[in-house]
């Protein structure tokens, strides 16, 4: 067999199962032997669960054997970002602080999931508790870029975004709190979607930043990701964020035609520190949609350049409190101590990571008394003028593109010993979040050493459906989301 | 130097909802420990709190009530502290705008009315129970905790600091507990903790308008604790002044067995509660049509059925008072008086013999077993002259072990009045005649030796005579 | 401005974190640099502009008062690092 099932989207996947080309155990046990092969390599995943992914396709199959109909995702294998609460099954955040925590509960997005009877094979790796940009701060390993393991996948979501590249889940799930979804799937050449604020419940995700987190797809192509926010969007009576909007068929937007698509482009994110690859393949995809019949235009967004440290405050500071329940009381880890207070502040010392522990000392300096008007309620200020930039913006643009991320993938300990560089990777992804809008990142190219370039699609507010239909597009257009890693040999 | 009491009372009002405020679990009293608990209320990884329409509902109530603005744009809001039993380490409650603000409620203490300002109401969770395993919290080598609590709806009600004597402010408590009574949102069970306070209590010399350093006593939950803890506090700090010593800002507890309030001696670094607004509840905006909806639901309040009833039903302000301090009582009055009963002799009852009993017996009005449709019935008999007032107190008491009517009473143990004249006058020419003393006396100027004849008539007639008319008969045959 | 070492042992209290002595001084310079960074948002106006809490505008959102099924409290107690008898279990309670 010259190409293995591994290697398919989901949709076409779903159309073999339907035709009986194959059957759910048989691309299960393909997806599982992918994930033995790379897994080594990858260190995409915390906890697999093979035997309920199995039983979970044979259910399947069953149900195709007696002639029903089957979900988008029956009898599919995918991987969940271990922030998400799966009720039985651990779920870590990548931190030794929930090591050993099963939820009793599962996350909404898990109940809609599992309407669909897919295959879930289990948790993926992910910065400690969705805090970095490369996974390198998850407390149990570091997971590598499938197009290159000596570097990073991105992050949070590296897990999710290394599974789908490497050929180990078909489909995945990650969060999105300044670019988690859309950096990480730039950076492994894959397409990762950032709903709009409130899109998708959040109840049951594990919360780092309340007012920016949002859950979403990581896939191999934007068709997919279409069908999975089919599944997961919607109003959620538990989460009172959540958006009351309809949900139209996302699927339905993925026509070929953007003639007439009103395409800003920002001057504000073409600007140092960018690298000329990234800026050469971004520009090119654009020049592809004004070929395409899309009207392009320069537009001004003038407080991306404050965008940054406004989510270093406001993001921390809604951590530090979030955070402040892991103290060893009711669940989680507890280290012994003389007291409470000391039982306390010895679990919480000892179990956080430096980069979680960082950013709560970096939020409670921006909440405590005497500094709250100078950071904290000046970060939210600035918050509402980056939001204007983009609402006035979209008076006359439909969608706004722009790159991903500055770079490709850096290599693995280029940036740790330097913090705010890193936070400065995050200057594309984290405005959106600010604005609660729905994002993109699709590939767009590979620089000489073959890594692979992501181009960003910013829609209004609820408008995922226009953000879909250009990425799908440009897609149909190339065939940068055809193209397999060759993972340090063994990707045969 | 003369000093003066300048006291504020933060009160801690449970409400009367079904479920918790942030979560569907249950808020029934008396649960086996940790039963009523989700991983919302557990504060579990993921969760996240909706907001009790009830609880909104009860609070803008509580704030019409009281005479507060409401806010047409509220919200909640972190308070952050680390407590076992706060799951979360912060407790959801509102800072900055808070759901009611600036109103007043008015007391009277020994006839003299004063107002006493409200700075706000909020809304808020309740916290856990931590279980000692010691005798107290010092020395326990470890606690249990209980989440069953966490998350029960509570509104905290803060005074201005406008009180200067625990008289003033035991008034005020009692007033707030009755307005909360009247318009529903709490059972105000003090003994359940429904119903608490924080007291601040500092001095300063008379006239100054400078406040003194304050103390505060944590979760008072009794009228009597209110007034002894503020008098003690008085007395201590009136003595360190004195003393010309200092008055450290502290949390003191109240020890009621004692009756003295006792330093906590913890380290009084103050809190930084870091507030943040909530960013997983949206904000509450209330239309002023909501708002007036609200009002035009709220029932008749203490006050103005006090004056209701001195003007209609000529009760005096003291009688008025203490019959509306209590939406129960005031309604069992009126359904007292719906019997036709006058209303000066329900309140008499009421105040009397019906307190008296459900003292005694340490129940409340609720669970009188004398109803008020009973005692309005008994009150008939006197009106009609049935039975006198002395005898209706054996009626009363019968009826509280006996559930038959009051007639039926009466009737069955020969209680009836007599009003037959002739009857009547055949007593007193017996009397008369047995009594020379008496009479000479009466006739010799002494107007008070009537007394012991009709004593003796209403002696002779075992109650049953009636003593207008003994009187009347008697100052006839000797005058 | 340089965050003290009583800033620091201040915010890292109200953190439940301990920093080590070794530690402080890489924490120290941390924040200043973070802190110095974030000093930009200084050159925006924003006396008139309202903070933005919620990424979306929502209002009135709201459950109604009907009991829903607690958890078991085997369920509940599951990941207690300690319990006894039904309770979470924890050390001596000093502080208020």
């Amino acid at each position: 067999m010259s190409v293995r099932l591994y290697q398919e989207p989901a949709h076409r996947l779903h159309g073999m199962l339907v035709k009986k080309e194959i059957k759910a155990v048989e691309l299960t046990e393909d997806v599982l032997k992918r994930l033995e092969e790379t897994e080594d390599s990858l260190k995409a995943y915390l906890t697999v669960t093979a035997d309920n992914a199995l039983q979970a396709a044979r259910e399947t199959d069953e149900k195709i054997a007696r002639g029903e109909d089957i979900p988008f995702l029956a009898g599919i294998p995918g991987g969940i970002k271990d922030n998400i609460c799966t009720q039985g099954i651990k779920t870590t955040c990548a931190s030794q602080i929930l090591a050993n925590f099963v939820p009793p509960y599962d996350a909404t997005v898990m109940t809609k999931l599992k309407n669909q009877s897919p295959v879930l094979l289990g948790k993926l790796n992910m910065d400690e508790f969705a805090m970095g940009g490369s996974t390198e701060n998850s407390s149990f390993q570091i997971t590598h870029n499938p197009w290159d393991l000596d570097a990073v996948p991105g992050g949070s979501s590296g897990g999710s975004a290394a599974a789908i590249a490497g050929g180990s889940a078909v489909w995945a799930l990650g969060s999105d709190t300044g670019g988690s979804i859309r950096q990480p799937a730039s950076f492994c050449g894959v397409v990762g979607l950032k709903p709009t604020y409130g899109r998708v419940s959040r109840y049951g995700l594990v919360a780092y930043a309340s007012s920016l987190d949002q859950i979403g797809p990581v896939t191999r192509d934007v068709t997919d990701a279409a069908h999975i926010l089919n599944v997961i969007a919607g109003h959620d009576a538990m989460d009172s964020t959540s958006a009351a909007a309809d949900v139209p068929d996302f699927t339905a937007a993925l026509t070929e035609n953007v003639k007439g698509l009103k395409v800003g482009v920002p001057q504000e994110y073409f600007g140092e520190g960018l690298a000329p690859e990234v800026e050469a393949a971004v520009r090119a995809a654009i020049e592809t949609y004004r070929q395409m019949g899309a009207t392009i235009k320069e537009i001004s967004l003038p407080h991306t350049k404050y965008a940054i440290a406004a989510y270093y405050l406001i993001a921390p500071a809604e951590a530090a409190t979030n955070l402040q329940r892991y103290d060893g009381v009711s669940y989680g880890a507890r280290v012994d101590g003389a007291d409470l207070v000391d039982m306390m502040t010895k679990t919480r010392t000892e179990k956080f990571g430096a980069e979680v522990k960082r950013r709560i000392i970096i939020g409670n300096y921006a909440l405590s008394a005497g500094y709250y008007d100078a950071y904290y309620l000046k970060a939210m200020k600035v918050r509402t003028l980056v939001q204007r930039d983009y609402t006035e913006a979209f008076q006359t643009v439909d969608v706004i593109m722009t790159p991903t991320a500055p770079t490709t993938a850096f290599k693995i300990g280029a940036l740790t010993s330097d913090p705010l560089q890193m936070y400065l990777q995050d200057v594309c992804t984290v405005p959106l979040n600010l604005a609660g809008l729905p994002g993109i990142s699709l590939p767009c190219g590979f620089s000489k050493e073959g890594m692979p370039i992501g181009l960003q699609i910013i829609g209004r507010a609820l408008d995922e459906a226009t953000v879909l239909r250009a990425a799908y597009a440009y897609e149909q257009s190339q065939d940068f989301h055809n193209r397999l890693p060759e993972i340090g040999g063994n990707a045969k | 130097m003369k000093y003066e009491a300048v006291i504020g009372l933060e009160i801690h009002c449970e409400l009367k909802t079904k479920t918790k405020i942030f979560c569907g679990c249950a808020t029934e009293f008396g649960a086996a420990q940790n039963t009523h608990v989700c991983p919302v209320c557990l504060g579990m990884p993921g969760v996240l709190p909706t907001i009790n329409r009830r609880v909104v509902e009860f609070g803008i109530k509580a704030g019409l009530a009281t005479n507060c603005a409401i806010n047409q744009y509220s919200k909640f809001d972190r308070k952050n502290y680390y407590y076992p039993d706060l799951p979360k380490n912060w407790q959801t409650s509102q800072y900055d705008l808070p759901i009611a603000e600036h109103g007043w409620v008015d007391i009277e203490v020994e006839g003299e009315k004063k107002r006493i300002r409200l700075t706000r109401i909020h809304m808020e969770e309740d916290a856990g129970k931590l279980v000692h395993s010691g005798t107290t919290i010092k020395d326990s080598t470890s606690s249990n905790v209980d989440y069953n609590r966490t998350g029960v709806p509570l509104l905290e009600i803060v005074s201005e600091p406008d009180m200067r004597s625990a008289a003033e402010a035991r008034a005020y408590m009692e007033k707030i507990k009755a307005i909360m009574e009247y318009i529903d949102v709490s059972s105000c069970r003090m003994e359940e903790g429904n119903l608490r306070a924080d007291i601040n209590v500092s001095l300063r010399p008379v006239g100054s308008e400078e406040l003194g350093t304050r103390t505060e006593m944590k979760n008072i939950n009794s009228f009597k604790s209110l007034e002894e803890a503020i008098n003690y506090e008085i007395e201590r700090q009136t003595e360190v002044l004195e003393d010309g010593g200092h008055i450290i800002q502290e949390t003191r507890t109240f020890d009621p067995v004692r009756g003295v309030t006792l330093s906590m001696r913890s380290k009084e670094n103050a809190h930084d509660y870091r507030y943040m607004p909530e960013p997983d509840l949206p904000p509450i905006v209330t239309a002023p049509e909501t708002i007036e909806k609200y009002r035009r639901e709220l029932p008749e309040l203490p006050d103005a059925r006090r004056e209701r009833l001195e003007k209609e039903c000529g009760l005096s302000a003291y009688d008025a008072g203490v019959i509306t301090a209590s939406r129960a009582m005031a309604e069992y009055f009126d359904k007292v008086t719906a019997t036709g009963a006058e209303a000066k002799l329900a309140a008499n009852w009421i105040m009397s013999d019906l307190a008296k009993n459900l003292n005694a017996e340490g129940i409340t009005i609720e669970k009188s077993p004398v109803g008020a449709e009973r005692l309005g019935q008994m009150i008939l008999l006197i009106m009609k002259n049935t039975i006198s007032g002395k005898i209706a107190k054996t009626v009363f008491q019968e009826m509280w072990t006996n559930p038959a009517s009051p007639e039926q009473i009466v009737n069955d143990k020969g209680l009836v009045q007599i009003t037959d004249t002739g009857a009547i006058e055949k007593i007193v020419d017996e009397v008369i005649a047995n009594n020379p003393k008496a009479v000479a006396d009466f006739q010799g100027g002494n107007k008070k030796a009537i007394g012991a004849l009709v004593g003796q008539v209403m002696k002779a007639s075992k109650g049953k005579a009636n003593p207008q008319m003994v009187n009347k008969l008697i100052a006839e045959k000797l005058g | 401005m340089k965050v003290s070492k009583e800033i620091l042992a201040n915010v890292a209290g109200l953190s439940r974190l301990a920093i080590a002595e070794e530690e402080t001084t890489r924490y120290q310079e941390d924040l200043t640099k973070f802190l110095a960074y974030v000093e930009t948002l200084n050159e925006v106006a924003t006396e008139n502009t309202p903070p933005t809490t919620y990424a979306l505008p929502m209002e009135n959102v709201f459950r109604e008062d009907d009991v829903r099924p607690s958890l078991d409290r085997e369920a509940a107690l599951l990941n207690a690092p300690l319990k006894e008898d039904g309770y979470f279990k924890v050390p001596k309670v000093l502080e208020d």
